[in-house]
Formats: structure tokens, sequence, C-alpha cells
């Protein structure tokens, strides 16, 4: 019962979180500031959430902790979208787009990325998926490098608002997303947890969990599809953060001391609100500062995995 | 029982399995034994369907095990790899309840926790149950994944070198209670490189060189000294010491 315990510690704290960063220095007019706040929260809970599922997800599919869904090149692919609408559109006609359209848009672009990346190197099964890894993270490189020359080809308007769209940003997240976003990223969760106790068995290897029964080539495929909803959702939402699932598995990993996935999903899902919402706190109401928290977000998360790698024990 | 009819496998171009067929009745424990590179653990992963052959099949109680999900498969037998991993955090009673996931898919009912306890206590593991695996010994870990094997309570139990790395003290415990099972209930097949401990333990033998079957039946009326030096290019002895049958190397 002990990481039940801890599990409701940390929802307790995104509890605690959320009423500061709603409440603190309320003033009049109440309805309208909260109704902004408000907004804002909800995106720093759907993307937290998201990014620390999606890892906690991903890390046991691939049977490995320092990893993240942003490896195989999801914020690359984002940036060089970017990229591409500003060439083809000019940074004003990108701006006229309906932001639904732009939003549903990139986040099929992105799903159908990775959907079609993952059937076509795990068509004959999951047992190669370092292959994939591999694959993703030369695939990035390369879409990092076609961005790069396709960025010094546009005006320096334009330029700027490439860079603006590849830092993640909650300073100006378009609530009529939000539904759409919100739906999508709870259907996902909820998959994540129906695959839990499969997920548990998959933590074995896929030798082992396919003698105990376990369609480990389907529920691969199953789970990286969910991977795939829940990155291109949030990343279309907001914008790239590549280190934030990191930094909030690991932390769900040392804090709930369980193998069971029921329990270590949620708490990944909790605590990456958290770190959004206490830092958007603690940088927006404390410090008075508008842009860091994405940054200091992606500082940290790097951190921790410089720390995991360096303490992991050599086999 | 298992059926193997004419079971071929070819690797870059060599046979790693060549024409193999036997027939195993249920129960009992049968040792493959032969030298490293003879197809002992291709035999055993083509047992249990995870590797397959180019040609041939392998019926297990009447079921081509090649051609089913892994979900009937895993009734019909469990496998226990060379080196199995554990999971951090995973305790012993949680690693042994995973055995049962081909009975509940996920959703223990109160059948398959009494089981698990039933598996706990058949291998003494009652008083470790709340700790982690990680933090067992290497005998206390084996015997462990032994256990989740024999929880899955399948017909046949299949062990790819289960004593390696374990000193005679705890290989000894794991062929004891192997042998308890096997008479009582699931035959157990598993690959051995102690002979002395597949001379005193196994009831048959399916004896392996170069992908073929050398010799195959009752350990006591099959294996001799001369099938042992044939089988090893090197000169062999079968003996007795303390009435407990030893095989010398010369």
């Amino acid at each position: 019962m002990r990481a039940e315990r801890r599990l409701g510690a940390l929802a307790a704290l995104l509890v605690l979180s959320v009423g500061f960063y709603l409440l603190w220095n309320l003033r009049a007019p109440f309805g309208f500031i909260l109704g902004l706040r408000a907004e804002r929260l909800v995106a720093l809970v759907l993307v937290g959430a998201a990014s620390g599922a999606a890892t906690m997800v991903f890390q046991t599919l691939i049977g490995n902790r320092l990893l993240t869904p942003g490896i195989v090149g999801f914020d690359a692919l984002y940036v060089f979208l970017q990229t591409l609408l500003v060439m083809l559109l000019g940074g004003a006609g990108l701006a006229q787009l309906p932001s639904p359209l732009l939003f549903l848009g990139e986040t099929a672009c992105l799903m159908g990325a990775a959907l079609a990346l993952f059937g076509l190197l795990l068509r004959r099964g999951a047992g190669d998926l370092i292959r994939l890894v591999l694959t993703g993270v030369i695939l990035g490189v390369l879409l990092r490098g076609l961005a790069g020359f396709a960025q010094r080809l546009l005006e320096p308007s334009e330029f700027a608002v490439v860079q603006q769209a590849s830092v993640a940003s909650f300073n100006a997240v378009d609530g009529t997303l939000l539904p759409f976003a919100a739906v999508a990223l709870l259907l996902a969760l909820a998959g994540a947890l129906w695959l839990a106790p499969a997920l548990d068995l998959a933590a074995l290897g896929r030798i082992p969990a396919r003698t105990l029964g376990l369609g480990h080539d389907r529920l691969v495929m199953q789970g990286l599809a969910l991977v795939a909803a829940l990155v291109a959702v949030s990343t279309a939402l907001v914008g790239p953060m590549a280190f934030l699932g990191l930094l909030a598995a690991s932390l769900a990993q040392q804090l709930v001391t369980s193998h069971r996935h029921v329990l270590l999903i949620p708490a990944a899902a909790v605590l990456g609100a958290a770190i959004l919402v206490l830092g958007q706190f603690v940088f927006e109401r404390l410090l008075g500062l508008q842009s860091a928290l994405a940054i200091v977000v992606e500082f940290a998360g790097g951190l921790v995995f410089l720390a995991l790698v360096l303490k992991r024990r050599p086999r | 029982m298992i059926e193997v009819e004419s079971l071929s496998l070819h690797r870059a171009g060599l046979p790693v399995l060549a024409d193999v067929s036997l027939r195993l009745p249920n129960g009992g424990v049968t040792a493959i034994i032969g030298p490293n590179g003879a197809g002992k653990s291709t035999l055993l992963h083509c047992l249990a369907g995870l590797i397959a052959p180019q040609s041939g099949r392998v019926r297990v109680e009447g079921v081509d095990i090649h051609r089913v999900r892994e979900a009937e498969r895993a009734l019909l037998l469990s496998l226990l790899t060379q080196n199995p991993g554990a999971v951090p955090r995973l305790s012993v009673r949680d690693l042994v309840g995973f055995g049962r996931w081909p009975h509940h898919r996920g959703r223990p009912g109160p059948t398959d926790h009494a089981l698990v306890e039933a598996a706990l206590e058949r291998f003494d593991l009652l008083p470790l149950a709340g700790r982690e695996v990680e933090a067992l010994s290497g005998g206390q870990r084996q015997r462990v994944f032994v256990a989740m094997a024999f929880a899955q309570a399948t017909p046949w139990m299949l062990l790819d070198e289960p004593l390696s790395a374990l000193d005679p003290k705890f290989a000894r415990d794991i062929m004891e209670r192997l042998r308890d099972v096997a008479t009582a209930g699931p035959g157990v097949v598993l690959v051995l490189h102690d002979l002395s401990v597949a001379a005193r333990y196994a009831d048959r033998c399916i004896c392996m060189k170069q992908g073929k079957i050398l010799a195959a039946g009752a350990w006591q009326s099959t294996v001799t000294s001369d099938l042992l030096t044939r089988l090893y290019d090197t000169p062999m002895r079968l003996a007795e010491v303390d009435g407990q049958p030893v095989v010398l190397s010369a």
C-alpha cells in the first residue's frame, strides 16, 4: 500500500500546485482572471501529464529508462513542419490559418509519421527496437539539418516566427484547442492504463513476456500508437519539450516504489503536470518572469538525463 | 506428449538442427546434453515455439506449437531462459504471480492468488515473498524463476541451463525440487552441462551433436561411457561414488 499512498501524496501535491496557481494574489475581476489562469493551467496539466505518461510507456516498451519519445525525432519533425509551413505560407499566412485546422493537421502529420516509422521498422516483429530508436535518431538529425538549411533561406521576420514556434511556450495557448487536446489525451491516457498489466509483464523483456503468453509485438504497436498520440497532441499544442517526460518518469520511478504501471503511469502523469504547474507558478507569480519555464525544465531534464547515464552500472 | 518431426534449421548456410525427430512421453525429467554448439538451446527454443524451424513441426499435447498464438502456447508449456532478467522493485511474490498471466491475462482471481501461494510454499519462498528479486542471491533468484514457471501450471516445463553460475548446493537444491515436480506433475525438459547432475536426476536423455540427435531414450539404458566419449570427442567414464552416478572426464 506504500506505493498507492505515495501516488496519493503526488496527487495532493498537484492539487496544491493548482490551488496556488489559480488563487495566489487573486484580485478583482475574479472571473476574468480565473478564466485566464484556468486556460493556461489546463494546457500545463495536459502537456505535463501527456509527456510523463508517454515517456513511461515508451521506456517500458523499448526496455531502456534513459530514452524519451523525443529521441525518435518528434521534436525535429515538429520544427521541420513549422519551417516548411512558414516557407510555403509566410509568417502572415501561417497566422491566418484557423488554429484548430493547423493543430489537427500538425497532430495528424506527427502521428502519421510516427506510425509509419513504427510500422515500417517493426512489421517483422518487435525484436529489434534498438533499430527503431537509431533510425529515429538519424531521421531526427536529417530533419534538423533540413530545417536548419530551410531557415537560412527565410526572411529575418519569418525566421523569428519559426524560432518562436520551436520552443515550447504556455504564454499564448489557444483556448479553442484545449477541448480537442483534452479529449485526445484523456482517451490516450485511458488506453495506457488499460495496457498497464500487460506493460508490467513486458518490462521483463520480449522473450520472457512471450513465454508467459503476452502478444508482445502487438502490445508494442498498441503502446507506440498511444505514445505517438500523446506526444503529437502535446507538441502540436505548445511545442516540443524533449526532457520533461524524462524528468517526470525518472522521478515517478524513484518516488513510487513499485513496478506496477497502473501506479507508475498516473505517477509520471501527475508529476509531469505538477512540475509544469509549480514551475509556472514560481516563474510567473514569484519571479515575475514570463517565458523561461520550458527552457529551465529542459535544462533540469537534461541534467537528470546526464545523472542517469553517469549513475548507470555497466552490465 | 511432445512429438518432433523432421525439424531442420539452418543459419548462415550451416545446419543448426538437422532432421531432428523425437517423442517425449509426459512426466519425468529429460536432460538435453551435448557439446557447445550442438543445438541444444536451439532445440529447446524450437520446442517452446520461440524459434520457427525451416521445416518439420513440433506438437505439444497434439497442438502444433508454431501455429498457435502466444496465449495458447503459454498454457501448454513454460520456458525458463538463460539468465532471465528481473525488473527493479519487483517482489518475489509478484514475479511468481507472473506465472499465472496466461490464465488470468492481467486480472488475477482468488484461484490465481492461491496457486501463487502454493508455488511459493512448494519452493520454500514464503519467507522471501516480500523481498525484491534483484536483492536475492543467484541461487535464490533462480529458485524464484523456477517457481514462476511452476506456477504457470503447464503440462511441460522447459529450462535452458538452469544451473549455470550456481554453486553445487544451489544446483542440487534446484534439481531436487525439479525432480519432485516432475514426479507428480509436468514433464521437465532441461539443457544441462553438468553430466553428473544429469546422470543423477534425469530419467531420459537427448544426446545432441552438430545439430543431430546421436542418441535418445531412458538414461539408464542409453547413456554409456562409450556414447559420452563419442558425444564429447574426449574420453569419458560413467562411474559410481557413494552409490551416486558420476561422469568422469579422463
